[in-house]
């Protein structure tokens, strides 16, 4: 199952991304794009500027208007039984977190596990509450997502799709609505897992996450890209998107919001 | 699966038919409608199909994760209906017989009491009875569920973790709607016959209950017991199709789903009265 350094885990081309809820109307054009296993992408990119499009095609949800995406060498639009040992390698986050509300938050991490395994929750309890530990979750693991708060929503999605130890882990807008706490804790978390945490046995995880705000995101060794009007653009790393010009990298990389200006898109 | 399921369910039409602008004459509007009802027809047909392929493919599939939720879904659409089918069938049989009794006294008929109650009964009145009241409380229900589920983004994070939601949500809806009615309207047929008996009684009709007994046993065939289960099996499998496909098989934002709802539990009610009149035509042809 490990990767080698060099092999490409997601690789696009010529891809066109449609709308999740429109499927005629088309957000991103012509994305070329490879990731290789082990690196750590972040997508940046405005409101409605087809991000969460762009992981849910990539995650094998719908397929490409035109062109090709394939994830592990594997065309997403043949994703089917057959390979759902691939598509279980791939660990998918959504921006709301996308719980199941008529499941505790602990049945919802237990889910992919009891289901794939074959376990009632009672077997799937020792290595969830192991996770739920992790995740700082214990204290919530009996209760519904209705009463829990969006932060540790999100890392209760983030749980459920670790479950399974994913080779690669698309997050979608991670850090949008967190506290600053939160936000640390996710930065790190993330970071130990691509470096290769011992939940996932210390095998290093390629992630590719989306970003309204490029601040926090700020290292040397992601690699950055970026959607504006309809393209898909490769960044490179840190140092590269600080050189750049481009009016919207520089507002998604402003330190400070400057309010007395307002420019017209 | 998402995507296979989508390919078979392309509703892209139907939505364009849906959303055009008001037709200029008479035949366009028919031709609009007949167009939308094939379209709902295959859409539901196909949806039937899939379901039962995955019902007959995944038995034996997260067994340990399908039970809890198989016997959730039974007792949601039978032993939780239970007290409202008991004073139903109370009522139905009071109804039957109240309104007969009367009937067939004046035409000293009085011996065919159990034969009215096995052929209104058992026959039409107990199974569609049974089939409407579950698609009011449970059909609707699944309408909402499952369409509050599309909308919020649930049935994709399935897909996402490697789970058909096909298998995961209709499967156990299925099973257990149609368990419910089958059962639901055994129950509502025995109460039905008891009360009717107790009807008579009050209304001093003389016959025993031994002779009563009798004449429901005189007209009761074995192809009543078949085609009642075969018939209550088919309303269960349908009401809970229609209602799924409805809540999960087109793209749905949340304002959408009180309106799907009323069209799921209208198309449940048509084909409850369709797949009766086919078991009319099977009783006449059999």
């Amino acid at each position: 199952m490990s990767e080698n350094p060099k092999t490409a885990v997601i690789e696009m081309s010529g891809a066109e991304v449609c709308s999740m809820r429109e499927t005629s109307l088309a957000m991103i054009e012509d994305v070329n794009w490879t990731v290789a296993a082990g690196e750590f992408w972040v997508v940046a990119g405005q409101q409605q500027s087809g991000k969460s499009d762009l992981m849910m095609m990539t995650a094998g949800l719908m397929p490409p208007a035109k062109g090709s995406c394939k994830i592990f060498g594997i065309e997403t639009q043949s994703f089917s039984e057959s390979e759902l040992a691939d598509r279980l390698r791939v660990g998918f986050v959504f921006e709301n977190g996308q719980l199941f509300n008529h499941l505790t938050i602990m049945e919802n991490v237990a889910l992919p596990l009891q289901y794939h395994k074959d376990l009632t929750i009672g077997a799937a309890a020792e290595k969830t509450l192991a996770l739920l530990e992790l995740m700082e979750l214990k204290p919530l693991a009996d209760v519904t997502p209705a009463n829990v708060g969006l932060s540790w929503l999100k890392r209760a999605a983030l749980a459920r799709a670790l479950m399974l130890q994913p080779d690669l882990l698309l997050l979608d807008n991670p850090l949008n609505g967190l506290g600053a706490r939160h936000v640390k804790w996710w930065l790190h978390f993330l970071d130990q897992l691509w470096r290769g945490h011992e939940w996932s046995g210390g095998k290093p995880m390629t992630i590719v996450a989306t970003a309204e705000d490029l601040r926090p995101w700020k290292n040397d060794a992601r690699r950055f890209a970026l959607l504006r009007d309809k393209k898909f653009s490769l960044l490179g790393s840190w140092g590269e998107v600080a050189s750049q010009d481009d009016t919207i990298v520089m507002e998604l990389m402003e330190a400070s919001l400057d309010t007395t200006t307002y420019r017209k898109e | 699966m998402r995507q296979g399921l989508a390919k078979t369910l392309e509703f892209a039409d139907a939505q364009l038919l849906r959303r055009a602008p008001l037709p200029r004459s008479y035949s366009d509007f028919l031709g609009r409608k007949l167009f939308l009802f094939l379209l709902t027809v295959q859409g539901l047909g196909a949806f039937s199909l899939i379901t039962s392929g995955v019902i007959l493919r995944k038995f034996r599939v997260a067994r340990n994760v399908m039970r809890p939720l198989i016997r959730h879904e039974i007792a949601r659409a039978g032993f939780g209906l239970l007290p409202m089918f008991m004073f139903v069938a109370v009522a139905l049989g009071f109804l039957v017989i109240g309104e007969t009794v009367s009937t067939l006294a004046r035409f000293g008929a009085i011996n065919y009491i159990g034969t009215v109650m096995v052929v209104v009964v058992v026959r039409e009145l107990g199974p569609l009875l049974a089939a409407f009241l579950v698609l009011a409380r449970v059909g609707t229900a699944n309408v909402i569920e499952l369409g509050t589920a599309r909308a919020t983004g649930e049935v994709e994070a399935l897909e996402t973790l490697g789970i058909d939601p096909v298998h995961y949500l209709i499967v156990p809806r299925v099973i257990g709607m149609a368990a419910g009615v089958f059962s639901l309207t055994v129950y509502l047929i025995i109460g039905a016959l008891v009360s009717g008996y107790l009807c008579a009684f009050l209304q001093d009709v003389p016959i025993t209950p031994g002779d009563y007994f009798k004449q429901l046993v005189e007209s009761l065939g074995w192809l009543d017991f078949a085609l009642l289960a075969l018939k209550t099996i088919a309303f269960g499998f349908f009401i809970a199709i229609v209602t799924c496909y409805h809540g999960l098989a087109q793209p749905l934002r949340l304002s959408d789903v009180s309106r799907v709802a009323v069209r799921a539990v209208t198309q449940g009610i048509v084909v409850c009265v369709v797949i009766d009149a086919l078991f009319i035509f099977l009783y006449l042809v059999a």
